[in-house]
């Protein structure tokens, strides 16, 4: 026999009721990402550390180009032609390195604070997490680099705008790189917990001799140039040395940077849903921060 | 207000689990489980370390997908359809924290805007009245203690007046008399809105007090599932407690002939 069990009780009452904004489309959507993206703004706004750190590595790094482009200037011609080749080059790989880093760091945030399962179980979705990471990811860019690049303006006349238009497409497939490197390895961290952390924290340095940041694509060996081209970054440098040295905008370089940047993000999506379901099967979101 | 539930969804139970099993590797966590949740019944899942309840109530929220069987809430697979449903239902839980670096205010208005409830600064003044968090809500979560971190998270669980409230634990932790007023609390939110409240507990007294009914896991697999009184007096023990110790340690070998009996009736 059946038991009642709300007969125990008696009548369940009215009900009290909590009015709730739509839950679906655009609307809704951009109201949970902003939702996240404003718990990240107060954790950033909530540490003044947390953002000198931000800036902390990214000077150190300029600084260090820098002088040594300075007493290159004085010693050896080419140098002096290539004059803002390190300090642009070094500008430009940290717009990458801290985009990836601002976008992982923004997901393990959520993580180490052990805070996972109350998203994973809000209505937020995870193409929304993936979302307000980047807007995470662009506004600590913004922290990080607005600041060095006015030093480097200031200590050595270098005006990372006056690279003009291309400075955008620099910047746009240097952050989409980024967003493909971040997905991959939070989704990472979500199907093997933080034990995977470092692939986060080295992604981009690991990336970093094939991008051929400060030197052309023909220094390596004949047969580890096919693996710098696949990467979009290589692209990147390979067109900013083009600029600084002979005044020529690569057009192709920056579309095959982006065809290659659009299938590795949508690569990055796809293995960032297939490890979240992955995650799902094992139960490794239920143990997340432990 | 939000909609109230048409007839479809009241005919829907908020929760229905059929043959749930979930299986890590070689090891078996839940075992064909079968129930359903009526509206409104508070319902305590019990059973010991390893029993199964965790995962359980990780596939009724759609962390952990089942091996095999399905786990529905409000009519949804939550293997596959949980973002319809998620925005009526919240949890509980110590072992899920809240960001601690952020404000108790700033906390419960992200998971205001989270969960899209109206007017939220309004409801986060009215939960911190019923949760005495009025003068906790601009110091960080963090420098809280025990007692007042468990307010903060009942807040966050009760922004939305969930119809569903999954709660794991919610007292672990606390000194008796926080624990007495958390369940004072529960037990007027689940009356105030007619919620269906799963609850997993160590606290037998808390199950007596707060369950309507009781399904107890062991291994995996439903061994008990009715009223705390009928579970008692069907052991023959004189509280919850007792019954739990006959089934940690197997001292009624043959459970689940005497729930078939039961069922039987």
């Amino acid at each position: 026999m059946a038991i009642d069990f709300q007969e125990r009780r008696g009548q369940v009452p009215a009900m009290l009721s909590v009015a709730l904004e739509a839950q679906n489309g655009p609307q809704a959507s951009a109201r949970r990402i902003g939702a996240l993206v404003r718990r990240h703004w107060y954790l950033l706004r909530s540490s003044g550390p947390r953002a000198l750190e931000m800036i902390f590595w990214p000077l150190v790094q300029m600084l260090t180009w820098g002088f040594l482009q300075v007493h290159l200037a004085k010693t050896t011609s080419l140098a002096a032609t290539a004059a803002g080749l390190f300090v642009g080059g070094v500008l430009l790989w940290d717009i990458l390195a801290r985009s990836q880093l601002g976008f992982a760091m923004a997901f393990l945030e959520e993580v180490w604070a052990r805070n996972l399962g109350h998203l994973m179980m809000s209505p937020l979705r995870p193409m929304e997490l993936i979302a307000s990471l980047i807007v995470v990811s662009l506004i600590k860019l913004s922290v990080a680099m607005v600041p060095v690049a006015t030093i480097a303006y200031l200590m050595f006349d270098y005006n990372l705008f006056s690279l003009g238009l291309p400075l955008a497409a620099f910047f746009a497939n240097l952050v989409l790189t980024s967003w493909s490197f971040g997905l991959v390895s939070t989704g990472a961290v979500l199907r093997y917990g933080l034990g995977a952390e470092n692939i986060a924290w080295l992604m981009a340095f690991l990336m970093m001799p094939l991008a051929c940041v400060y030197y052309p694509v023909t220094t390596l060996p004949w047969w580890l140039q096919p693996f710098a081209w696949a990467l979009p970054p290589t692209h990147v440098f390979e067109g900013l040395r083009a600029l600084v040295l002979h005044g020529e905008f690569r057009a192709d370089l920056m579309l095959s940077a982006l065809a290659l940047n659009a299938l590795y993000f949508a690569l990055g999506l796809a293995l960032f849903r297939y490890l979240i379901d992955s995650a799902r099967r094992a139960g490794t979101l239920v143990q997340m921060g432990e | 207000m939000q909609d109230q539930p048409d007839a479809y969804h009241r005919a829907v139970p908020p929760v229905a689990v059929r043959d749930l099993r979930k299986v890590y590797e070689s090891v078996v966590a839940v075992d064909g489980v079968t129930f359903s949740l009526a509206p409104g019944v508070v319902t305590a899942l019990l059973g010991g370390n390893g029993a199964g309840k965790t995962t359980t109530i990780s596939m009724l929220m759609g962390l952990v997908i089942p091996t095999s069987g399905e786990a529905r809430v409000f009519g949804a697979d939550m293997a596959t359809e949980r973002h319809k449903v998620l925005h009526r239902m919240n949890f509980e839980s110590p072992y899920a924290d809240i960001p601690r670096r952020l404000s108790v205010r700033q906390n419960l208005e992200v998971f205001a805007r989270l969960y899209g409830v109206r007017a939220f600064r309004e409801r986060i003044a009215e939960l911190a009245r019923e949760l005495k968090l009025d003068d906790l809500l601009d110091r960080p979560y963090g420098t809280l203690s025990a007692g007042q971190r468990t307010r903060v998270s009942l807040a966050k669980a009760l922004l939305n007046a969930p119809e569903l409230l999954l709660l794991d634990e919610p007292t672990a932790s606390l000194d008796p008399d926080t624990a007495d007023w958390v369940r004072t609390k529960l037990e007027d939110f689940r009356r105030a809105r007619g919620a269906t409240v799963l609850l997993a507990s160590h606290n037998m007294a808390e199950v007596e007090r707060l369950a309507d009914r009781v399904i107890m896991l062991e291994k995996g697999r439903i061994v008990a599932d009715e009223t705390p009184e009928a579970l008692i007096s069907r052991f023959g023990r004189r509280n919850l407690e007792e019954v739990f110790l006959d089934i940690a340690r197997n001292t009624q070998p043959d459970l689940m002939s005497v729930r078939a009996a039961h069922d039987g009736d």
